[in-house]
């Protein structure tokens, strides 16, 4: 088998994972115990975690990959796929997260990063890597980079959707602009949005991301998961938004309901009805300091 | 004028996108289905890849279980990967409640974890098995079609048919399992 077909089949690999994983919720979780009550709720997937961004966001100090025990620990209790978070760059971080097994690794700007120049070349794994991207560009260099599955940055840690929503907004407009331009804008196109030719060639020739494409930051409700989920995310992360509510177990339940059901509002108000109590406070996106604001890490 | 038969891929989780082009080039109507209504109004079902655990709390959630076993008795079903653990007998790894439309008994994640994902050639086509069961046991009036490392990954019983396999990602439209599955109908 060449070279070329046996890389098409790993990243056919990658990318199939993230397949499964569509229409669901991926929760944070920071300990075994929590990640029982998100299998249990019907979470597609967990994302094993030192601390949610919230707290990250409270602490301050320099936050790194998780303990490789606690990520042990979290594969041993669930059937789900296990995610875990390596800095933006680290690459040795990445190293221990594939010599542990986890499922998916999400070079994450929730974390510290450990490069501010270059992020993580994705092909040298055999791990999938899911990335954030703000745009169009931002996604199409973490694809060439080699992320089999993107997400919006959004403001993790806030419980304010505003940001998710602008990067998905964003996205799909450039889509748009992509499909509708003229064959002899391309090339200034993709040096103005710092994205690879051949990349924005697939987009204009497929009308969406060559990879799926995920709502990550702030997402805190039922009602938020399911405006994610109906401006085209095809999946939604929840971080802070279930552990840091009032009912952990009811706001995971309810908003795996909203998510599974979008597109109709009964059963979105439904699952709104069965939180048990109050979302996460939130924070308002000019509260927060610039070197805190985790969406402009990275490039 | 014949209607086209309409095939429901189960939708509340999973890969339910990538059978449409594969389902349209049999001549056959795509629909993602998620409530009883869409469920009475299909001719056969597809229950597609994705988290079974998600699957079987969604099902139980919107107290479907009663309404699809019903459905299920007498339509063509093909369970893919989360959908053969659906349609068993028996899963373990862990024991979990499955529909019994299968005498077989399928290991969850029997390969390993996505590490361990990995392609094979089935019927000389390259598919994909991601974080796949095994079906470690079956019955006699099992069918097998195809089998993998010494295990069954294709197998049907009347017009119940499982693959622990992804064809869908991988091959061109339509692939010959859809069309074989159709042809059920």
């Amino acid at each position: 088998m060449g070279d070329k077909s046996s890389s098409e089949n790993v990243m056919n690999l990658k990318i199939g994972l993230a397949e499964m994983l569509k229409g669901g919720v991926i929760m944070d979780v920071v300990t075994a115990e929590q990640a029982k009550i998100a299998e249990g709720a019907g979470a597609v997937a967990v994302m094993a975690l030192e601390r949610v961004p919230s707290d990250i966001r409270k602490d301050g100090g320099v936050a790194r990959m998780s303990p490789p025990d606690l990520i042990e620990e979290v594969m041993k209790s669930v059937s789900i796929p296990v995610m875990a978070k390596c800095r933006i760059g680290h690459f040795a971080e990445a190293q221990i997260l594939e010599a542990i097994g986890v499922d998916y690794i999400d070079e994450s700007e929730v974390l510290t990063p450990a490069d501010e120049e270059y992020h993580i070349n994705k092909f040298d794994y055999k791990i999938p890597f899911v990335c954030g991207a703000k745009n169009l560009g931002e996604a199409l260099r973490r694809i060439g980079e080699g992320a089999a599955l993107v997400r919006t940055k959004g403001e993790p840690g806030t419980g304010n959707i505003v940001e998710a929503v602008r990067h998905m907004r964003q996205i799909n407009a450039e889509i748009k602009w992509v499909c509708n331009m003229d064959e002899a804008e391309m090339m200034t196109a993709a040096r103005d949005m710092g994205a690879p030719f051949e990349l924005l060639q697939l987009v204009r020739a497929e009308g969406k991301l060559p990879v799926p494409n995920f709502a990550a930051g702030g997402i805190a409700t039922p009602a938020d998961a399911a405006m994610c989920m109906q401006l085209g995310a095809e999946t939604v992360f929840v971080g802070s938004g279930i552990f840091k509510s009032d009912n952990p177990d009811k706001f995971a339940k309810a908003i795996v309901k909203a998510t599974a059901h979008f597109d109709d509002p009964a059963i979105v108000l439904e699952a709104s009805k069965e939180l048990g109590g109050v979302a996460m406070r939130g924070t308002e996106i000019s509260e927060i300091d610039e070197p805190m604001r985790m969406a402009n890490r990275g490039w | 004028m014949c209607s086209k038969p309409v095939i429901g891929v189960f939708a509340l989780q999973g890969a339910v996108i990538p059978h449409k082009p594969h389902i349209e080039a049999c001549g056959a109507e795509f629909r993602a289905v998620k409530t009883q209504a869409d469920f009475e109004a299909v001719d056969a079902f597809i229950l597609p890849g994705g988290e079974s655990t998600t699957m079987l709390k969604l099902i139980e959630r919107f107290d479907l279980w009663d309404i699809l076993a019903e459905q299920f008795a007498e339509k063509p079903i093909w369970g893919i990967c989360a959908g053969t653990i659906l349609m068993a007998e028996t899963v373990t790894d862990p024991v979990q409640k499955s529909f019994n439309l299968l005498p077989i008994t399928v290991r969850r994640n029997g390969y390993g974890r996505q590490l361990n994902s990995h392609h094979a050639p089935i019927d000389g086509y390259n598919v994909s098995f991601i974080r796949a069961p095994v079906i470690t046991d079956i019955s006699d009036s099992i069918t097998v079609l195809a089998e993998h490392e010494g295990s069954p990954v294709w197998v049907e019983c009347g017009n119940k048919v499982a693959s622990t396999f992804h064809p869908e990602l991988t091959m061109d439209y339509p692939s010959p399992m859809h069309k074989a599955f159709i042809a059920k109908i």
